[in-house]
């Protein structure tokens, strides 16, 4: 028997899910009320802010979007407990009570009226009470399958395709069949590789939205805003760099990441939630790391799988990132930000299944607590995906 | 096995992969197909970068270039065995 069915020591949430950090995270509804949120975070230890660029004017369908990702945030497993912040009462409102369906303990504060230090004192004396609530939570054991675990590659080279992607293809394999929820993402960059990806939708009509979402991406991002081939922008110039020359030949590389059996089972809209039970999901998102990473976060997920060729070096405030890379030449040039080092696959060294038992092995000690290389360095990319320009 | 100085994905392929570093031109490598562990050798025309690729056949411009057994684009120039195939040889079909 592998490693698939071996036990974690993780957060047990009030709605159920598994948790394997414990944060209390201090949220911005809008960029302007980010300095709040840092001072909040400055004044009580054990808490963390999230700042971000955005929150103001947006409407539609990026709003929606706004409020999926904040909410989502708050909601996260690894999330213990949240405080919101925000210029005004209404949207500020809004997220703390769509965060409250968890369960976990959350609070909201506005600006206006109050200004920046009574709102600060009255967040920071919840924060502290907070943190005093939550910080001695027990780990308790769980199923290493009851993980979310998200998948996003980047600074890809051919060696990624060759070995860090088929990795996590294979702990896609052996732990999705067991419970795992998955993810992959990352619409624009399946381009040259969609039909290997539509033949791996569960039905007829879950082949049909991941095409329409792909093709929608293509007229509606790619083409409507392209005014060259895209060189030097996908694939990157650090692609290039690595021996990628085509989006062909990346995005075969990148869908080496969902392994070879397993199906995925549903498409979701940026940031939406898993709602099919277990299995793996393709989200539409971004190719951008940060972006992606930050929408996966949002829609539950605990941990991040991120294959790497040339050396990508993106983390995330509260879904530890961890890190994989088949490329030699990158662990010895960047051995400080490689969680999992499959570079014997390309030596022949080390088989495809071997690559897959030690990325498990990491997931748990990850799960378990163990810093990733991207925690242990300071790394919090926090970036949301803004669809179109504020009103 | 020995350690290989080039991996091709597929028999299909009509490019594989240098994973070492320092590649020089001259190197009889012995190349592995991932798909069954099965190897050949090739020489390699150019010094070559470790994740650059390498033509295991002659292509002339309008091919099609074969790895993972699909398509990844067009040859733009003509690309003798053993030659360096990149940005400056093979484009993309797609945008």
């Amino acid at each position: 028997m592998s490693n698939t069915n071996q036990k974690i020591w993780a957060y047990r949430r009030e709605n159920s899910r598994v948790g394997v950090r414990n944060y209390v995270a201090i949220l911005p509804v809008d960029d302007i009320s980010n300095a709040a949120c840092e001072a909040v975070a400055n004044n009580i230890k054990g808490t963390i802010a999230l700042p971000h660029a955005y929150g103001r004017l947006q409407f539609g369908e990026d709003l929606e979007l706004h409020f999926r990702t904040m909410i989502g945030t708050g909601a996260n497993p690894n999330v213990a407990a949240c405080i919101v912040i925000g210029i005004e009462p209404g949207w500020t409102q809004r997220i703390v009570e769509g965060i409250a369906k968890t369960g976990k303990p959350v609070a909201g504060f506005w600006i206006e009226g109050n200004g920046d230090i009574a709102t600060i004192a009255a967040a920071s004396r919840k924060a502290k009470e907070f943190v005093h609530a939550t910080s001695g939570q027990v780990r308790v054991e769980c199923d290493i399958s009851e993980l979310w675990v998200a998948a996003k590659c980047g600074e890809s080279d051919t060696t990624t395709g060759l070995a860090s992607c088929p990795t996590v293809g294979n702990m896609y394999d052996k732990l999705v069949p067991a419970g795992l929820y998955g993810c992959f993402g990352e619409t624009s960059e399946l381009t040259g590789a969609e039909h290997l990806a539509a033949a791996r939708a569960v039905s007829p009509e879950i082949r049909d939205k991941f095409m329409k979402t792909w093709q929608s991406y293509q007229d509606d991002v790619i083409e409507a805003h392209k005014t060259s081939d895209l060189s030097e922008s996908q694939p990157t110039k650090g692609n290039i760099a690595g021996g990628l020359t085509t989006i062909e030949e990346k995005a075969l590389g990148n869908l080496e990441k969902i392994g070879k059996k397993v199906k995925f089972i549903d498409v979701l809209e940026p940031a939406e939630a898993p709602a099919r039970g277990p299995g793996l999901y393709f989200m539409d998102t971004s190719s951008a790391a940060a972006e992606c990473c930050t929408l996966q976060a949002a829609a539950g997920y605990v941990i991040h799988i991120f294959p790497t060729g040339q050396g990508n070096v993106i983390g995330n405030p509260i879904m530890p990132v961890i890190k994989v890379t088949g490329n030699p030449r990158t662990v010895r040039l960047m051995p400080e930000h490689i969680d999992v080092d499959v570079s014997g696959v390309v030596r022949r060294e080390m088989t495809i299944d071997q690559a897959g038992d030690a990325l498990i092995d990491c997931i748990a000690h990850t799960a378990n607590g163990r810093l990733t290389a991207a925690e242990a360095l300071g790394h919090v990319e926090f970036v949301m995906t803004k669809l179109y320009r504020s009103a | 096995m020995s350690v290989p100085q080039l991996l091709v994905h597929d028999h299909k392929d009509n490019v594989g992969v240098v994973v070492i570093e320092g590649l020089k031109a001259g190197t009889n490598m012995l190349c592995v197909i991932t798909e069954d562990n099965s190897d050949f050798h090739l020489t390699s025309k150019h010094d070559v970068p470790i994740g650059h690729k390498v033509a295991l056949v002659d292509l002339k411009v309008g091919d099609t270039v074969i790895k993972y057994g699909q398509d990844i684009g067009k040859v733009v120039a003509p690309i003798a065995r053993g030659e360096h195939v990149h940005v400056h040889n093979l484009k993309t079909k797609r945008w």
